[in-house]
């Protein structure tokens, strides 16, 4: 009997297997294609699964590229969708186990702690690598080797409510107070810290005004050598001192990214410095915005980091070809590169469509802030700065000795990074 | 069935002869457990993972054997939950605890084949102004090789034989026809997976001198030259860069370290003992802001459950009394903040008390600015009065249920003998009510102890420690600190470093439940 009873639960087992799993997909004949991306017949990938992460902005510009491609290849195209601060550390956890994606959208500076987890592959774009701006493949180039295609720049710049303070552009911290002032407003300007936390991103601006940057740069990218001590460090740091809360209390730990939206979107301050992400929530309340340059605070240019997003191609990827076939053939495009856009407007990194989009002033002026910029260092050194840096930068704002906290914050930093 | 003559058990299943609609149940449910087993034991197999596989394969055969048997009648009822505490917690613990002894963290995430792989890759490089060529991928027999068309002339070559000339090129596209080889289409090269991976790894030299460099192709039909400049021995455990010559050997800590100290990039996971140990107890930098964690870590804990035990208890005892009018209401609306989300009411809160905004400077401090979340002293009282206001109402609703539950009789009996109210508090109903909820304050405990939300989501576990690695702050406690340590919202991950304080965690709470259930049973002896 129990024999018996065994063999009904292994029967009933390999039933119920079979209803759960499900077979590989038919093969299908794949339809002449009329409109091939190249200029050879269409390749034919049926059976061939890629796997694509993206957040969910840009989830419907890529599920557009991927339907032709699907049609015209007959290959599956999936889509996980996650969010976008979580695919970094999934992605470098998940391609050494064999379960991670072909391609992924990624930020660049994400490529030195990518190489560093050997989780990515390089690519080469050929002929299609001139379509994009230079700073976007500078930003993906790591050792002089590319590791991504580009596909959007995104910068923060100055936000100014023209209705209180026209558009022009300030020149320097000064002039932007002085009009703010003129203005008769709360706030003459309102800057994001993150709360406690500090935001070393926003403020990166007013710090290369003052030439002091993260990491010293070279003709071959940046080095590991911390730029952000010295004369220079200590100017930016004493002049964050004096507009802190102990100071003039422009920049206080009291604003985070919701706080500082509504301060600008109510009129209750006249300038920001934000990225395009944040515009909605500016605008919300109806004011009218100009995006303009940041200004200088300590006489030198204000250059804001760049960041440049992208495609990543898995180093574990089975799929390397048709990965490679869907990039350069179906997201390189003019179409496909406008969807992208339409989809979550950013500045393109496709050369052509950043000229055709900047007749909407608002990308103008992220485009004009761009120019100021440089991109965020790519090297992993930079994942160990951000902690330090955003502690430094409170604890100033909120009245700590501006000297010996900031060369302490430069020497902790330079231990660290041994 | 052909059980349906069969004598009757005094063991067995049934007392009617055959097995019953039980049975079938049972063996419907033994199915989807089976199914389920064996789809679990196929993917481990496919993932490789073997520890699993055992485990799975293990598991699969006892519950068969459980259920199908005459005898381990206990089993019967012991094993689902057996299974659910292997599965769910004493497999989470023991990785975790192999994860401690491990480096795994940024650079170290995958085995030493992926870390060769990325030095390969790294080390080949695409030679300057070499130019694209058509290129057709072709086979004899089971070899694959390259076909080019470069100035009119088409070249095939192999892994071991470089490029020769077979012929000519009419119109310079990529060879459709090669003599004496079989030309593979893009059609069949794109929709095999093997063949992909064939062809993306292979690399025909251009002439006999290895220096040259090799053709390789990123997508089947365009070639370009590349030079390696990496070689891995692996017999010697070594990778030799070939320009310089510098030799980098695998060490015992998952790097390619030169003899100079300089480390390739990429490395892989090893095991390192107590390494990671060491580092909480050594490393200058973590001690200190760690201690400050650890400590803070116990007071919080502590006050987070007697404080707001003092505060249910008391509430319990007022709405106790029957003089009071609406008591129903009255305690539903105190049980409000426990029916409110925490993870809400710490993000709520962490607005209200915001310096310049928030509503408590404003309406009770009369628009001063106190420095709530700024200051560290200020920012632990003010999380703290935040967990208070979370938890009290379930201390009060466990304290208004041992009330209740308080035996009438004892307390008659008490005030006939002329015990005042005071006596009878500490006396009586004290001692009772603790031994009721003794149980649950250890259990709140070691859930303060670990409280992730509310500190997370108030303040971040800011404002920083000065100089403090991994953004420690006054208001983290372990748990968060394990958070930071292990990167997982930054880049720089130390899972190895996290696990190890994991595991310290775990031995903490544990050690002082462990004491403070023993301390309870003395409790039960006033009973």
């Amino acid at each position: 009997m129990r024999y018996l009873s065994i063999g009904a639960a292994a029967v009933a087992a390999t039933m119920l297997l079979g209803a759960c799993s499900s077979g590989t997909p038919e093969t299908t004949t794949t339809a002449e294609s009329t409109a091939s991306a190249t200029s050879e017949a269409p390749i034919d990938a049926s059976g061939i699964e890629l796997t694509i992460w993206t957040d969910e902005n840009r989830k419907p510009a890529i599920e557009d590229a991927a339907k032709v491609f699907e049609e015209e290849t007959g290959a599956t195209v999936t889509l996980v969708q996650k969010n976008f601060e979580d695919i970094r550390n999934d992605f470098i956890n998940q391609v050494p186990t064999g379960e991670g994606p072909d391609l992924t959208i990624g930020a660049h500076d994400w490529v030195g702690s990518l190489v560093q987890a050997g989780v990515i592959s390089t690519i080469d774009l050929g002929d299609k690598a001139s379509s994009f701006e230079p700073v976007s493949i500078d930003a993906f180039t790591y050792d002089s080797q590319l590791y991504a295609m580009p596909y959007s720049l995104e910068t923060i710049a100055l936000i100014q409510n023209t209705d209180l303070v026209g558009e022009d552009a300030p020149a320097t911290w000064d002039d932007m107070i002085a009009a703010a002032k003129e203005a008769g407003v709360d706030r003459p300007v309102v800057i994001n810290t993150a709360g406690q936390t500090g935001d070393a991103y926003t403020m990166y601006g007013f710090q290369t005004s003052f030439g002091a940057p993260v990491f010293v740069q070279d003709e071959t990218g940046f080095t590991t050598e911390v730029g952000m001590g010295g004369e220079a460090g200590t100017k930016f740091a004493k002049w964050l001192s004096a507009n802190g809360e102990e100071g003039t209390g422009y920049i206080s730990t009291t604003i985070d990214y919701d706080t500082n939206n509504e301060l600008f979107a109510s009129g209750k301050a006249a300038y920001t410095v934000q990225g395009p992400w944040a515009i909605e929530a500016l605008t919300a309340k109806g004011v009218n915005v100009k995006v303009n340059p940041i200004p200088s605070a300590g006489g030198e240019t204000a250059s804001p980091f760049v960041g440049v997003q992208g495609f990543y191609l898995s180093s574990e990827s089975k799929n390397a070809l048709v990965a490679q076939e869907f990039l350069t053939n179906y997201l390189a495009t003019d179409e496909a590169q406008k969807a992208l856009y339409e989809a979550d407007p950013r500045i393109p990194a496709w050369s052509t469509l950043a000229e055709e989009v900047s007749s909407d002033a608002n990308i103008a002026g992220f485009v004009a802030s761009s120019k100021n910029g440089v991109p965020m260092p790519n090297i992993p050194e930079m994942a160990s700065v951000w902690d330090l840096w955003n502690a430094a930068q409170v604890q100033i704002i909120k009245g700590a000795d501006a000297e010996s906290t900031w060369t302490k914050m430069v020497s902790d930093l330079e231990a660290s990074i041994g | 069935m052909s059980e349906a003559h069969e004598e009757k058990t005094t063991t067995g299943y049934s007392r009617r002869g055959w097995n019953g609609w039980g049975f079938l149940v049972k063996l419907l449910i033994m199915a989807v457990v089976n199914a389920v087993g064996l789809m679990g034991i196929l993917s481990a197999f496919n993932a490789g993972s073997w520890v699993i596989l055992g485990f799975a394969v293990v598991l699969l055969a006892a519950a068969d054997y459980v259920y199908f048997s005459r005898r381990a009648l206990p089993l019967k009822y012991l094993l689902p939950g057996l299974a659910f505490m292997l599965m769910f917690q004493v497999f989470i613990f023991g990785y975790t605890g192999y994860i401690a002894f491990t480096n795994y963290g940024a650079g170290h995430v995958g085995s030493q084949q992926l870390a060769v792989n990325a030095a390969l890759q790294q080390g080949e490089r695409r030679v300057e102004n070499s130019p694209t060529v058509p290129l057709s991928v072709v086979q004899k027999g089971d070899e694959l090789g390259f076909a080019i068309v470069q100035d009119g002339e088409v070249l095939v070559g192999t892994a071991d034989e470089p490029l020769e000339v077979v012929g000519t090129s009419a119109d310079g596209k990529a060879p459709t026809e090669v003599d004496g080889w079989e030309v593979i289409g893009r059609r069949d090269l794109l929709s095999s997976q093997d063949l992909q991976t064939q062809v993306v790894n292979l690399r025909v030299p251009i002439s006999d001198d290895a220096t040259d460099g090799s053709i390789r192709t990123r997508d089947g039909s365009t070639g370009s030259i590349y030079q390696s400049s990496m070689e891995w021995d692996p017999d010697a455990q070594t990778i030799t860069d070939t320009e310089n010559g510098i030799v980098y050997r695998a060490t015992d800590q998952g790097t390619f370290t030169a003899d100079d100290g300089t480390s390739l990039t990429t490395g892989w996971i090893v095991n390192v003992g107590f390494d990671n140990f060491m580092r909480l107890f050594t490393d200058p930098t973590i001690v200190s802001p760690l201690a400050m964690v650890a400590l803070w870590t116990v007071v919080w804990a502590i006050l987070s459950v007697l404080v707001p035990f003092g505060i249910g208890l008391l509430m319990a005892f007022v709405y106790n009394d029957e003089r009071i009018r609406g008591r129903r209401i009255l305690r539903t609306l105190f049980i409000l903040p426990y029916a409110f989300p925490a993870f809400m009411s710490a993000l709520l809160y962490r607005g209200m008390f915001n310096a310049e905004f928030g509503v408590i400077n404003e309406l009770f401090f009369g628009g001063a600015n106190i420095d709530w979340l700024g200051n560290p002293w200020l920012a632990r009282l003010a999380v703290l009065f935040v967990n208070v206001w979370l938890t009290y109402p379930y201390y009060f609703l466990v304290c208004t249920g041992a009330l209740q539950s308080l035996p009438a009789s004892t307390l008659e009996a008490a005030a006939l003998d002329g015990a005042n109210r005071y006596r009878q508090m500490t006396s009586i109903i004290l001692p009772l009510v603790l031994v009721a909820t003794a149980p649950l304050l250890i259990s709140s405990f070691a859930f303060s102890f670990n409280n992730f939300t509310v500190i997370f989501m108030f303040n971040d576990g800011g404002p920083a420690i000065p100089g403090a690695p991994y953004a420690l702050g006054a208001t983290d406690i372990l748990i968060s600190a394990i958070w930071d340590i292990s990167g997982v919202n930054r880049g720089v991950a130390d899972y190895g470093l996290a696990s190890a304080l994991s595991v310290i965690v775990f031995v903490i709470v544990g050690a002082i439940s462990a004491i403070a259930f023993r301390q309870t049973k003395k409790l039960e002896e006033f009973a």
